[in-house]
């Protein structure tokens, strides 16, 4: 049986896997880190998202075996040791940005990743691009735009136009 | 999704050995179309080959009048990569439109060249800019590399190494997406480049194909106004629920109005 060794949310793991195990199914199964959710199992929906190396991926479609040596972060590597939530969690809270909550470790494991890759701010409209592979079913974005916008703020330490335009 | 033997090779010798060894292994690198097969169980690979640590197929160079792209670059790569920004700026677009953001994270050049998908953006645009196929035992030009709906030149145990894009003078690309799944429904990537004016469509046929009618007309005059009196033939282009063969022939001029429009 093959062995993968990865670091999840810091620290190391060596686990066995088959070939076919999914890394949302190590995370999930081996792990119990139950946070990462599945929703379409078809690479759509963006419930299961993760980062990989920093990079946000969709780990319902990546080969448990694929992640030899990578470093995994999840939902639940987040908030600090004392329970003090990051920005981007503490974002969702203030804004409600979640209706049932399924969809809500996905789409801010995305929003990070959006907000790191655009570090001079991000306009409504690039907010809503990013999230083009998180699919929310309680029609909820419009908060989760808001949210986005204002921990984007609090993250690269600037105002958001989205923001500005708010006030 | 069936069992299989996963292999992580070092070097392009070794995947081909391996490819070579059984024909129902599978090359993966970022997995973004074979993993959704292999969860319908339309695969039953005996090995799946990683070739995601394989350094020769890694880089992003210039060669002369080329950009040469390595099998292994991400669509986000591509899309944010400075040297293909400032030699081919309408690829670079073309791959932000891939997909969405954690697809283009994982998803290769390689992988979609080799896929040929029908509705994929990148044989349009190889069509286009009169690409080169580098494999690890040849060079193939676009235009003999795509043969079919998921069918190129490729042979079972052959592996895309990298893609060679001659730089144009101008550039440009449109498409329609899906409104759900987000797939090209027609795009049309146009390129006035060292081999004259080129024109490929991807998603409204089985397979990626040059217009040459439009490529004639923008030939004489690069200019919107030229395409768009150009009318695509519906004949053996795709027909389905999300829109008739006739639909997608009028996108065609649609499309190619908008990208000589993109292209400046």
């Amino acid at each position: 049986m093959p062995q993968v060794t990865l670091t999840v949310n810091g620290k190391s793991h060596t686990v066995d896997v088959e070939g076919r195990t999914l890394l949302v199914e190590l995370l999930r199964e081996k792990l119990r880190l139950t946070g990462t959710h599945v929703g379409c199992d078809t690479s759509q929906c963006g419930a299961c998202v993760v980062h990989m190396g920093g990079d946000s991926v969709k780990a319902c479609t990546i080969l448990a075996v694929q992640c030899e040596g990578a470093e995994i972060a999840t939902i639940e590597g987040l908030a600090a040791a004392d329970g003090t939530l990051h920005p981007m969690q503490e974002a969702f809270r203030e804004y409600h940005a979640l209706q049932c909550g399924f969809c809500t470790p996905g789409m801010v494991m995305s929003a990070i990743d959006l907000v790191k890759k655009h570090p001079s701010g991000l306009s409504e409209q690039e907010i809503r691009d990013g999230l083009e592979g998180n699919i929310c079913r309680c029609t909820g974005y419009h908060n989760i735009v808001k949210a986005i916008a204002a921990a984007a703020e609090v993250m690269n330490g600037k105002r958001s136009e989205l923001a500005r335009a708010a006030e | 999704m069936y069992d299989f033997e996963y292999h992580k090779p070092s070097s392009i010798a070794d995947a081909v050995k391996l490819l070579a060894a059984d024909p129902e292994a599978k090359a993966i690198s970022g997995g973004m179309t074979l993993l959704p097969a292999l969860k319908h169980r339309l695969n039953k690979p005996s090995y799946v080959v990683d070739l995601s640590g394989i350094a020769e197929l890694q880089g992003v160079r210039k060669e002369g009048g080329n950009i040469v792209i390595g099998a292994l670059t991400r669509h986000y790569e591509i899309a944010t990569h400075p040297q293909i920004l400032a030699a081919i700026p309408a690829l670079a677009r073309m791959a932000s439109t891939i997909g969405d953001t954690q697809v283009r994270n994982r998803g290769t050049l390689g992988g979609s060249m080799a896929n040929n998908d029908p509705a994929a953006d990148y044989p349009a645009a190889a069509l286009a800019l009169g690409a080169t196929i580098i494999t690890d035992r040849r060079s193939i030009p676009a235009d003999a590399f795509f043969l079919g709906m998921f069918t190129t030149a490729l042979e079972p145990d052959e592996l895309v190494t990298a893609v060679s894009f001659p730089v144009p003078e101008k550039a440009g690309y449109a498409k329609m997406r899906n409104p759900a799944s987000r797939y090209s429904m027609t795009g049309v990537f146009v390129a006035k480049g060292p081999s004259g004016v080129r024109v490929g469509v991807n998603g409204a046929g089985p397979c990626a194909f040059r217009q040459q009618e439009m490529e004639a007309a923008l030939t004489a005059n690069w200019s919107p106004d030229a395409v768009a009196k150009v009318k695509q033939a519906p004949d053996e282009l795709n027909s389905d629920i999300h829109g008739s063969a006739e639909y997608r022939a009028s996108l065609v001029t649609v499309m190619a109005r908008r990208a000589v429009a993109d292209a400046g």
